[in-house]
């Protein structure tokens, strides 16, 4: 029972940590209908650049908060820069071309870092486990990660939903013509928005950092279930995006940790220990063709499109 | 009568032997791109250092090697070894970090009759009933070296272990290693999904649960340095001693620093092995690329020292594949980790070492010899092999 609390908790974190990922990819993909496969490389820069801020500052917190600034930064330099010519063109043109930055962020990445990856460390007081309940030890640091990133979305769901400018990325979603005929800026509401989506990817990247080797591509898998995050979510929704994120984490994790024991029920053990970690692998994208036989359009489509 | 000896020179250039060709061809396959590329660095760069010390000749012919890069995936390596076997032309194939790239990889070279070295993989297949007179390793069997850790976690008495392994050829390989001689209860076993499973909460959970005296891993590349990084923050590494196959080498050494100190691991090469050959491999190696060499460039270092025994027994004539098999048979050559001798499935009969991380003295950490854990120790599936000579 206690284990099993441990594995949710796993599973929430990982959840929450896709979400952080998955909310930027919604909004441009939903909002600026411009398919990013470079969002997984603006992940990867922002663990590189808390590898180098907390390397050069020695301190994680403060090299964290610099590398978040840093990615928004780049974030709104590759949407002036290469973006903004694609949101005219086809969704080929855009997988090619932000493909093409993934290939350009990987090579950048070798020759400023190296092909070797970098490890970030954690001050001492996020390096231990807490004691949660009496015998239930859990890291310090994963909690840390599951309040920020709840944080994150409570803030980012009343930006959203509660002020002029979220007002203004849902009108933009709605029909960005209008919005332009208004007055608004649409061009530097879709830079806004981009770097907002990079800044969230950053801060995914940076928050696993210390868990994870900082490498070259390491923002590919985890983009693929970003992906099946948005679709069971519905894309555009933040909502959507939110719960989806956290129901594929609980079902990856707490797939992973209890199939091989369901499964010893059934066949032989060797067979079982074969078969549950393909399997458990398969679990999301079953889901994700489940949801899209089901309901096509996710499981919480954005209203009135 | 100076110009009789250079037309002398000329007619000898001219009537080599038949048929004879101009330079040593060697395909290398290895992982040259994504996160483990360090890994295929490393061998590279020990192959060339072998190269520099051979003066880039073998048996009087010069060496040529093409470098392809199979992106850790079975089915880019077999293309890749196809591609040098068919487009090339070449006399060797060497490389091959990952097992399941190198069972796909075997039977093109078989098929075209080339010598196949493994200088890492040693999927438990090929050393069964696989086997192959084309193929050589200048490695290990999968199994060996964890088996070598299995025997000393029953030195320590420990008595009931948990296994976490990643799901592919060796990584079942590595986990059957230590189950074949360790001698308390197992009880768990876990599987990740490999290559692209980096978090390990879940396993790491179900770990802790079980309560063992001590828990054994084997994660080759980055994946290792985030188990060890996780086995720390989940407070574990105080709790349950942690033992490992192929986690700890020269490449992911930087990475985990001080919280590999206490790790023990084992392995058929360290860099302080007090040999000749490996004294120069090191200091050269060091002086050349500023770092230490891993197990892996060793093994490399030596894939090249195997290959020129060969061409040198046959004095350069590369159509004497017999006579370059039976002198590989041999080892004829100063292998970096101490003389060794072949089985009959041409895996290394030899001895496996425990190491440690330590700092040296200018601060960096490196691994030095604990103990001799097995010696001379042959796989275990050598009987399942048909072939006998």
């Amino acid at each position: 029972m206690l284990l099993l609390l441990e594995q949710c908790l796993n599973g929430l974190q990982f959840g929450l940590l896709l979400f952080l990922l998955a909310a930027g990819l919604t909004l441009v993909f939903g909002i600026m209908d411009l398919v990013n496969l470079a969002h997984g490389s603006l992940y990867m820069m922002g663990a590189y650049f808390a590898a180098s801020f907390s390397a050069l500052t020695g301190s994680f917190v403060a090299g964290a908060v610099l590398a978040l600034g840093a990615t928004l930064l780049l974030g709104i330099a590759l949407e002036v820069v290469a973006l903004r010519k694609l949101y005219g063109r086809d969704h080929l043109d855009q997988v090619l071309g932000t493909f093409g930055l993934i290939l350009f962020f990987n090579e950048l990445v070798r020759l400023v870092w190296g092909p070797a990856g970098l490890s970030v460390a954690l001050p001492d007081w996020l390096n231990r486990p807490v004691e949660l309940l009496p015998g239930v030890f859990y890291p310090a640091y994963r909690l840390a990660i599951i309040t920020v990133a709840l944080v994150v979305a409570a803030a980012l769901y009343l930006t959203v939903m509660r002020t002029r400018l979220g007002m203004l990325i849902r009108a933009g979603a709605s029909n960005r013509e209008m919005v332009g005929a208004l007055g608004i800026d649409i061009r530097l509401l879709y830079t806004l928005v981009f770097g907002l989506g990079a800044a969230l990817a950053g801060l995914a990247g940076l928050m696993e950092a210390p868990i994870l080797t900082v490498q070259i591509g390491m923002g590919e898998n985890i983009l693929i279930l970003a992906f099946v995050v948005i679709v069971i979510g519905g894309i555009g929704s933040i909502r959507g995006a939110f719960l989806s994120a956290i129901f594929v984490g609980l079902v990856d994790t707490v797939g992973r940790a209890f199939l091989p024991d369901l499964l010893r029920l059934v066949l032989s053990p060797a067979a079982a220990s074969t078969a549950a970690p393909a399997l458990s692998s398969m679990l999301i994208y079953l889901l994700m063709a489940t949801v899209l036989v089901v309901r096509p359009e996710g499981l919480f489509p954005v209203g009135g499109r | 009568m100076r110009t009789i000896l250079i037309g002398l020179g000329a007619l000898a250039l001219v009537a080599g032997p038949a048929g004879a060709q101009t330079a040593v061809k060697i395909g290398f396959v290895d992982t040259f791109s994504g996160p483990t590329a360090v890994i295929g660095n490393d061998m590279r760069d020990a192959f060339e250092l072998a190269l520099d010390h051979l003066g880039h000749k073998m048996g009087g012919l010069p060496v040529e090697v093409v470098y392809e890069d199979d992106q850790q995936k079975p089915e880019v390596g077999k293309q890749k070894t196809e591609k040098v076997l068919q487009s090339d032309r070449v006399n060797f194939i060497t490389g091959y970090i990952w097992s399941n790239v190198l069972l796909a990889s075997l039977k093109p070279a078989v098929d075209a009759q080339t010598f196949i070295i493994s200088a890492n993989a040693g999927p438990s297949q090929i050393a069964g009933q696989l086997c192959s007179p084309w193929f050589f390793s200048t490695s290990w069997q999968n199994d060996q070296t964890p088996q070598a850790m299995g025997e000393y976690l029953n030195q320590k008495a420990i008595k009931t272990l948990f296994l976490i392994g990643p799901n592919y050829a060796a990584g079942k390989d590595m986990l059957a290693g230590v189950k074949a001689s360790f001698k308390g209860q197992v009880i768990g076993e876990e599987y990740t999904k490999w290559p692209d499973q980096l978090d390990f909460s879940a396993e790491l959970s179900k770990a802790r649960a079980a309560r063992p005296e001590a828990v054994f891993i084997f994660y080759p590349g980055a994946a290792g340095v985030q188990f060890i990084t996780q086995y720390a923050q989940a407070g574990l590494k105080g709790q349950i001693p942690l033992y490992t196959a192929f986690v700890i080498d020269a490449l992911s050494l930087p990475l985990m620093k001080e919280l590999a100190l206490g790790v023990p691991g084992a392995q058929e090469w360290v860099n302080d092995l007090p040999n000749d050959a490996n004294k120069k491999f090191v200091a050269d190696f060091r002086a050349k690329y500023h770092r230490y060499p891993s197990f892996y460039g060793a093994q490399a270092y030596d894939a090249a020292n195997l290959i020129n025994s060969a061409v040198v027994a046959v004095k350069g004539d590369l159509a004497n594949k017999d006579a370059m098999r039976d002198e590989m048979r041999k080892a004829n050559y100063a292998s970096v980790r101490g003389p060794y001798r072949y089985g009959n499935n041409h895996f290394p009969i030899e001895s496996f070492y425990l190491q440690e991380a330590v700092k040296d003295p200018d601060g960096n950490l490196t691994l030095k010899t604990v103990a001799t854990i097995l010696k001379d120790n042959q796989d275990l599936f050598h009987d399942k092999c048909p072939m006998k000579w």
